[in-house]
């Protein structure tokens, strides 16, 4: 599969679970719905991220690396309208980051190559 | 002569006697490069092109054909190779004195077991022995068994190519041309370990049972048996497995990798006494060493489950271990936030 649709997929669903298991923290569970989608679109963006990355760079550890940074930034971002809960956002989002990466690079077919011009 | 001269000079005169005429033709000898069964290896200037090349030449004039014959039918069988992992032949031809000669591309690089004697990780070893299975698997697609891989005939160059040489016992499986279905080339080898055993009647293009060809220590047992009838690319697949064993082998007081037990299964089936439990073809081999490489089970070795559970770990390592931070965390997290 395209690199950037699989970022885009195991981004978007990693996404999801992680904003499921908000479900788990009480103070937050009557928003749930709003953090599972707010999630999911923060999963697409690191996933596409993640995917452009995987076409320029061949190598697991840096799309780790590039993943676990993109899903820091973005759930920082997230934690700072939230105005609180840093740890509990930053963390897990920055891990979602990192297994996207990691699933990008694994997994995600090189772009096919175009036929010279003649 | 000897009370004028030393030994040294006597030998260089010797040389410089034996060494071949090129003039009239558009190479010029350099020097001595090895020296084979029936033929010497010199390395040699292409007037025309400017470039450096290596010519083996029949050692004598061969008054019957026989010798000259082999020495073609080699240059043919490496013509009829094409491929970037085979010396390519340029050019063949007779010189004023009758002897023939072939011209091929000079090769710089060191014997395969030296160059990997510097390489100290084990999947950069297996992917060179990959590159020399895709050689020999190209030359067995077209009818042709190598019959005498071994260390010495594998070159590395300096930017990492690999070049399987010396096919001077090379055996033509299925001819193109409308002679014998057998075409063998006999002691060709510039390699002074190679054997070459054979009756009287051996010139002939047959196989025929009874020779004993290849290089001890690499050759099936059915070449030591001298069953040339039975000989298949399960043959050059003993060889194979042999190469693979040096290849892996680590370096004398190294402590920088073992020997994977399934690598050791793949060079145990490899190299099994019986044809028929080795394996099928060299892709087959190729195939359980790449499967190896990409931590996936291989044909060879049949693992248990802790072998299995390890080989998984191994393989999803990176993923495995973020899964288990973010779970770890999360459930930090659920007892951490309860009020």
């Amino acid at each position: 599969m395209n690199k950037i649709v699989l970022g885009l997929l195991v981004g978007a669903l990693l996404g999801a679970i992680d904003g499921g298991t908000a479900w788990f923290t009480p103070a937050v569970r009557p928003a749930i719905v709003g953090i599972i989608i707010g999630s999911t679109f923060k999963g697409l963006l690191a996933g596409v991220a993640a995917g452009i990355f995987a076409r320029k760079v061949n190598s697991v550890l840096l799309g780790i690396l590039f993943g676990l940074a993109v899903g820091f930034v973005l759930a920082f971002l997230v934690a700072l309208m939230q105005h609180g809960y840093y740890i509990d956002i930053i963390v897990p989002g920055s891990i979602v980051g990192g297994l996207v990466g990691w699933a990008t690079q694994r997994y995600g077919a090189p772009a096919a190559a175009t036929a010279p011009a003649r | 002569m000897s009370n004028f001269l030393n030994d040294k000079a006597v030998e260089r005169l010797r040389i410089a006697e034996a060494l071949p005429e090129f003039s009239g033709t558009r190479y010029i000898l350099r020097e001595f490069l090895a020296r084979g069964g029936m033929g010497t290896v010199y390395t040699a200037e292409d007037k025309t092109l400017n470039r450096r090349v290596a010519i083996k030449i029949l050692d004598s004039s061969d008054l019957h054909g026989a010798l000259e014959e082999r020495l073609l039918r080699e240059a043919r069988v490496l013509a009829k190779l094409e491929h970037p992992g085979i010396v390519p032949v340029h050019d063949a031809g007779t010189l004023a004195d009758g002897r023939v000669f072939y011209v091929m591309k000079f090769v710089e690089g060191s014997r395969v077991d030296q160059s990997v004697a510097s390489v100290s990780s084990l999947p950069e070893r297996l992917r060179l022995f990959l590159r020399i299975c895709e050689t020999v698997s190209f030359a067995h697609s077209r009818g042709i068994l190598h019959r005498d891989l071994k260390p010495a005939n594998v070159m590395v160059g300096a930017f990492g190519e690999v070049l399987v040489m010396d096919w001077g016992l090379a055996k033509i499986l299925q001819s193109d041309a409308p002679r014998s279905s057998e075409e063998t080339i006999v002691s060709t080898a510039p390699h002074s370990d190679t054997i070459a055993v054979a009756p009287a009647t051996e010139i002939t293009s047959p196989t025929q049972d009874g020779m004993v060809m290849g290089t001890p220590g690499f050759m099936s047992p059915e070449q030591a048996q001298g069953k040339s009838s039975s000989l298949d690319v399960r043959t050059d697949i003993f060889s194979l497995g042999k190469l693979l064993e040096v290849m892996v082998k680590p370096a004398k007081n190294s402590t920088a990798f073992r020997i994977p037990r399934v690598l050791r299964a793949i060079c145990e089936k490899a190299c099994a006494e019986n044809l028929t439990d080795r394996y099928g073809s060299v892709s087959a081999l190729a195939a359980d060493i790449s499967q190896y490489l990409d931590g996936m089970p291989v044909s060879a070795h049949r693992e248990n489950l802790w072998e299995r559970t390890q080989r998984f770990y191994i393989r999803y390592q990176a993923a495995i271990l973020l899964i288990t931070v973010y779970l770890l965390m999360r459930t930090l997290f659920v007892f951490f936030d309860r009020p």
